[in-house]
């Protein structure tokens, strides 16, 4: 296995030449074409809404009756500490669960070069597994009390079961046989599999909206950490994805197996020949990113406590934004991004958009969500960390 | 070498057969074959769709939909588990008893799994969860009788079935397909039973010889069209496939006249059709037409530019709203008064305009983006969209949650107007537009525009070098796909009246997108089949299609039809030549190879002989 | 003295570390040939991709008709009259082969969506032309790529065939200038000899100007008014084939591939 380290680090030479070649590549005179003045435009515009709304938010936290204020929004009020405080907090626990699931999204765009798009049906079978078990348990008594621990572990276990082997089953049943074709066909297919595995839960298990069990008071209570409050389940949901993700970072970087991964996302071609298994890579990468998003699915089903058939759609995009934001085929970028991601949309819309006159702005919570996509690519199209890509993809 | 040509490389035509005794089976083949068919049959069971399909009756007392969901299963497991790949330059083996043992086996490990479903359900209750662990299913899959009885009946069933389904190998290709199609016609006569008693209601004897009072073909019915398309099969299949090389080998003035006679006759078809058939089946046709319209215009952005773009449905709603803006009476409380209330015709032209803008406007800065990042980012879009016209903010302009309503028909003078009271009219309005649709994509596609897209989906790198502007050229595709979606979303407003933000969902993207696939990318002919074939019998989101009872169950059958298509024939059910060259390109060369189309250098190095002497001639 | 057409000062490009160009000065005049060798990984195709606009140098200039083409898109490039092929032939090859050199005649031509729709007299006249100017261009191939192969895909196409099909693609943009790189690699000395002899018609009867990067020193002396040594991105040599084959630098740059045995 020292061959495939020293490998890695040769290809790490490479790879910063790489990726000064891109910016070489990309470095453009001023905008010549209509379309680049477009682009200039709307850039201009988008960071103008973003500063503007800012500084009319500044004031009206210092005077709430500014004339300023009062031209655009006269009702508004501005935020309290407190509720920026809270909003963060939702953002930074909701981001973290992006985070999670942006993580597969990754690792497997690095591996195989292909967005999974099904990869938030994973996130959803984990939190869909994790709701029957968790009403099973209810049901008998143990989700309460003494018991709650490990009854969240026993569901956690049921989830990552779950969302493992679907994921396995995905690579092996709908992806695997696609390798080597035009890179859009198993981008569809991935459309496919999201749609049926979708609609598989809602025939076998009806649309309808199903709510996990309540949890004991402790876990809902209120607590207080470094002034800001803090539900007890948000806690549980950042504490638990640190630590994942740490468990993610260790494996990746310190175990064989994370190293072969590693290597096939360089060159498949060249991990091969070093003599890595290249087919058992690709169903460990499958495999971690859904034990991920599992873990995240049922953190969600603690914080939300609700679950439908279409629930890993909009989480799955915004995590899929989260890992571009980041930078793909980056896990340490993936994470951040979940998490500037999180906390962008909990924010912006009351603290960029409400100042600005626009009633009823945290409706537009999703489109904060697509903008920002928007925004970061065409502000830096490789992401705010970095891409890191396979050779190949990079061209 | 000739033997080479001659064999068509068909499992059917190899030469070289091995025999292998009857149990002389791959085992592990088989158990996977019956462990999918084992799981298809659970799936199938607990999906609800046995018991909810089982009202629609195919053959009146014998056969419903919701058995033949069922049945089908190892029938086409038994078939599968045959398949094998012969590479070139192996033997084949024999078929013969060996299949039939192989069948037999995979369809009884389907019973085996429907029996033991069948003790299951009697003795556990998992509804909770599983909505469909009911008795319904427990006495469909009993057919109302003993428990021993199901276990038995499914066991011999499966297992007839397996070997039906594996011995179709067995037959002699005529015959395979003469069975096939006897099948599907029966089939399809009971899907298309609402249109031919509209079609034919006034033959009452025929009529009531073809199909059951309660829905579905009588047994008489089923007997005869079996029979006639049986004996179509096997007498006129020779003569469709002449007339078509016939047709295909036709060049210049000649093939132009006949597609001219093909068209017209085509057109007067369907402008009499709606004539003959009620209110339900043209509200139908006008959906399959709106669903066609937004799929033709799908496969100028995806199809032939190669731009996977799953926002589409943004361009329908920005359609569907302008023109209900334009023309409703009342639309928002914030347009001001003095904006007047068009006519269709004109709001149609500024929606004409607005998409276009709109097209661009979401197009520029997504143009430059990876393919895969385009899709996403333009579902962005998509959202984007949909969320500003459900927004509380623009309430007042868009009417938020509530929609805008009371949208006026479309008025077209003393021809008349179109509305949705009136399905007819709107599927003629749909006509005349997805008529312009198709002349634009074909018109597209052979000029100049259509050879930068052909070139820029190839290879957009070397298309740039080669002097064509890429960007413009996509956008172009991106401002025509805008165009023909709000012809859509027009027309779509002043047939259903009143539009809401919950009518453009992504999934309308997603369904258009398969429609585009399943037909096949890049032919006009093949969106046709899709928009037909799915809008038509499974219906749209929303629409209901002929097979009413699948609404709850069309969105698992898209999803599982984009798959099975990805997997299996990614160029769709009627290919685009150049589509399929692509996506198969190295056995295209193998048969290029083999029909000796493929040019080799004119000369072998070294030897310095050219033996052509540099000429090369056509070999036909 | 003839107007001269490229002129390129001090270009520099850098990969990472690595500079793939340093400080080149080229230029080529109107109606000539010019041969560009060098050893591996010279840089000889970068300089292409720099001309071409596919790749931004670093700093340095280009000059094409007196005018600067740096921060042009390729396309742009083209249109402003300068086209290429590629070492590792890079044909559209699911298009017909009559499609690859009309697809290349975009830049020439203008008729849009409008046009088409309508079918409008100057559409057809414009598709006419193209189709004509197609076959015109593979016509100088001789029989080889017309006929029944119009409609045939390039992939079908033997190896000779896609390298002709592709300089017939780039003649087809109707520039002033070509850039050819390694034209003859892969072919027989049967083939390589016929196309040397055409690319000296490409300009006697075509009227094109040629830079042409090549390895084979037949082709190259057979055809090169001037020939240009790179090595390790930098001018090596330049001046007639017999100066530069006989510089003591060019020799030690290819050393470990005898230039005179090649030059038998
Ligand atoms: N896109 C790129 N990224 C990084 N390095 C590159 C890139 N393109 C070229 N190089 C490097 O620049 C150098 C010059 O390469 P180039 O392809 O121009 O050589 P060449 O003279 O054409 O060689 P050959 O005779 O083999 O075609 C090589 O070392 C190559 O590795
Ligand atoms: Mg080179």
């Amino acid at each position: 296995m020292g061959g495939v380290t020293s490998f890695c680090s040769r290809l790490e030479g490479v790879r910063e030449g790489e990726e000064a070649l891109t910016s070489a590549v990309r470095a453009k005179a001023a905008p010549r074409t209509g379309v680049d003045w477009f682009l200039l435009l709307m850039r201009v515009v988008l960071f103008s809404v973003i500063i503007f709304g800012f500084f009319a938010f500044v004031w009206q936290q210092f005077d709430s009756n500014n004339p300023l204020a009062r031209q655009i929004n006269p009702d508004a009020t501005g935020l309290k500490s407190d509720q920026v405080k809270g909003l963060f907090v939702t953002g930074l626990s909701q981001g973290a669960m992006y985070g999670l699931i942006a993580l597969g999204y990754s690792m497997v765009y690095g591996v195989l070069g292909f967005i999974n798009f099904a990869h938030g049906e994973v996130f959803m079978l984990g939190a869909f597994s994790g709701f029957i078990t968790s009403t099973k348990l209810d049901q008998a008594g143990y989700w309460e009390g003494n018991a709650f621990i490990p009854s969240v572990l026993i569901a956690v276990l049921v989830a990552l079961v779950v969302s493992t082997s679907a994921a396995v089953i995905m690579e092996r049943v709908a992806y695997r046989p696609l390798r080597g074709s035009p890179r859009l066909i198993p981008l569809i297919t991935s459309i496919g599999v999201s749609f049926f595995i979708q609609n598989t839960v809602i025939v076998l298990f009806d649309p309808g909206s199903k709510s996990y069990p309540r949890p004991p008071d402790w876990m809902t209570d209120q607590y207080s950490i470094l002034s800001f409050d803090i539900e007890g389940t948000k806690i549980a949901v950042l504490i638990v994805a640190a630590l994942s993700m740490a468990g993610l970072w260790w494996f990746v970087e310190r175990t064989k197996t994370g190293k072969a991964m590693r290597a096939v996302a360089e060159d498949r071609e060249i991990a091969s020949l070093m003599g890595i298994d290249v087919n058992k890579t690709i169903v460990t990468t499958f495999a971690v990113g859904g034990a991920m998003a599992g873990i995240a699915g049922i953190l969600w089903g603690l914080l939300f406590r609700s679950v439908t058939a279409t629930t890993g759609f909009l989480p799955g995009i915004k995590a899929f934004t989260a890992a571009v934001v980041g930078g793909v085929g980056n896990l340490g970028g993936a994470m951040a991004g979940g998490v500037s991601l999180g906390s962008a949309e909990a924010l912006a819309p009351l603290v960029l958009l409400e100042p600005l006159g626009i009633n009823g702005a945290s409706q537009l919570r999703d489109a904060v969500a697509f903008t920002l996509l928007i925004l970061v690519l065409l502000v830096k199209p490789t992401g705010l960390f970095g891409e890191k890509l396979s050779a190949d993809d990079r061209a | 070498m000739s033997d080479l040509i001659s064999n068509d490389m068909t499992e059917d035509g190899s030469n070289e057969l091995v025999d292998r005794g009857a149990f002389d089976l791959d085992w592990n083949r088989v158990g996977r074959m019956g462990a999918l068919a084992a799981l298809a049959m659970w799936f199938v069971s607990l999906s609800g769709m046995p018991v909810d399909l089982d009202s629609r009756a195919i053959i009146d007392p014998d056969l419903s939909l919701g058995y033949l969901a069922l049945v089908v299963i190892p029938v086409i497991f038994g078939w599968l588990v045959g398949n094998e790949v012969v590479l070139e330059g192996m033997a084949a083996t024999k078929r013969g008893p060996r299949d039939v043992v192989a069948g037999a086996a995979v369809g009884l490990l389907s019973g085996l799994a429907t029996a033991i479903l069948l003790v299951l359900i009697n003795n556990f209750d998992i509804r909770d969860p599983l909505v469909n662990w009911s008795p319904d299913l427990l006495s469909l899959l009993t057919f109302g009788r003993s428990n021993a009885f199901g276990i038995f009946v499914w066991l011999l069933l499966s297992a007839v079935l397996g070997v039906a389904g594996a011995s179709l190998r067995l037959l002699a290709p005529r015959i395979r397909r003469a069975i096939i199609v006897v099948l599907v016609s029966v089939l399809s006569m009971s899907i298309f039973q609402a249109v031919i008693d509209d079609l034919f209601g006034a033959i009452d004897p025929l009529i009531d010889l073809l199909y059951a009072k309660t829905g579905g073909l009588t047994r008489q019915g089923a007997i005869v069209i079996a029979v006639v398309s049986g004996g179509l099969s096997l007498t006129g299949r020779g003569r469709i496939k002449a007339a078509r090389d016939d047709y295909a080998a036709k060049t210049g003035p000649e093939r132009t006249r006949q597609t001219a006679i093909m068209l017209a006759i085509t057109t007067v078809l369907l402008i009499v059709l709606p004539f003959f058939t009620g209110k339900i089946i043209n509200e139908l046709l006008a959906n399959v037409g709106i669903f066609l319209l937004l799929a033709l215009g799908l496969n100028i952005v995806v199809g032939l530019a190669g731009i996977l773009d799953l926002g589409y449905v943004a361009f329908f709603a920005v359609g569907g709203y302008t023109t209900a803006v334009l023309t409703a009476a009342r639309p928002g409380e914030s347009w001001p008064d003095w904006l007047p209330h068009t006519p269709w015709i004109v709001a149609l032209l500024i929606t004409i305009v607005i998409a276009a803008m709109v097209g661009l406007f979401i197009g520029a800065p997504v143009i430059r983006m990876r393919g895969d990042y385009l899709a996403i980012v333009t579902l962005g879009f998509g959202e984007i969209i949909r969320i500003l016209f459900l927004s509380d903010w623009l309430n007042g302009f868009f009417g938020g949650a509530q929609g805008i309503i009371n949208i006026p028909a479309a008025e077209f003078g003393f021809i008349g107007e179109v509305s949705g009271v009136s399905p007819r009219s709107v599927f003629y309005l749909v006509l005349v537009f997805a008529a312009i649709a198709i002349y634009a994509s074909w018109r597209l596609e052979r000029s100049r525009l259509g050879r930068a897209w052909m070139a820029i989906r190839e290879d957009e790198s070397v298309a740039e070098a080669m002097g064509i502007n890429t960007v413009n050229a996509k956008l172009m595709a991106f401002v025509v796909g805008a165009v023909l979606a709000s012809f859509a979303g027009a027309i779509f407003s002043a047939k259903v009246g009143s539009i809401f933000p919950s009518s453009f969902l992504i999934l309308i993207s997603i369904i258009i997108l398969v429609v585009v696939i399943v037909g096949g990318m890049g032919n006009i002919l093949g969106v046709i089949v899709g928009a037909v074939v799915l809008i038509g019998i499974l219906g749209g989101p929303r629409q209901p299609g002929l097979l009413t009872e699948f609404s709850e169950y069309k969105l698992l059958i898209y999803g599982a039809l984009l798959i099975w298509m990805m997997l299996q024939r990614p160029e769709g059910l009627v290919p685009n030549v150049r589509r399929s060259r692509e996506l198969h390109q190295e056995e295209f060369l193998q048969d290029a190879w083999l029909k000796g189309e493929v040019d080799h250098d004119d000369g072998t190095p070294g030897d310095g002989v050219d033996p052509d002497g540099g000429t090369e001639v056509a070999p036909a | 003295m003839s107007e001269r057409i490229l002129d390129i000062n001090k270009l520099s490009v850098t990969f990472g570390g690595l500079h793939a160009l340093r400080d080149l000065d080229f230029h080529v005049d109107e109606g000539e040939i010019v041969g560009v060798i060098g050893p591996n990984g010279a840089g000889k195709t970068t300089f292409f991709n720099m001309i071409s606009g596919m790749v931004a140098p670093t700093s340095g200039e280009i000059l094409f008709e007196g005018k600067s083409l740096l921060g042009l898109d390729p396309n742009q490039v083209t249109a402003r009259g300068i086209a290429r092929t590629f070492q590792n032939v890079r044909l559209f090859a699911n298009m017909t082969i009559a499609e690859n050199v009309m697809v290349a005649q975009h830049c020439r031509t203008k008729q849009g969506v409008w046009g088409s729709l309508f079918n409008t007299r100057a559409f057809r006249q414009e598709e006419r032309e193209i189709r004509e100017h197609a076959e015109k261009v593979l016509g100088f191939f001789g029989t080889r790529l017309i006929g029944y192969r119009l409609e045939q895909p390039a992939s079908v196409l033997s190896y000779a065939n896609r390298r002709r099909l592709e300089i017939a693609r780039a003649m087809a943009t109707k520039s002033r200038l070509l850039l050819l790189d390694e034209p003859v690699a892969g072919m027989n000395p049967m083939e390589s000899a016929e196309l040397t002899g055409l690319i000296g018609k490409l300009r006697s009867e075509w009227g094109f100007t040629i830079v042409m990067i090549e390895h084979d020193m037949n082709v190259v002396r057979d055809v090169s008014d001037r020939v240009v040594c790179l090595d390790h991105g930098e001018t090596l040599a330049q001046g007639s084939f017999e100066e530069v084959s006989s510089n003591p630098d060019v020799i030690e740059a290819y050393l470990g591939r005898p230039l005179e045995k090649k030059t038998t």
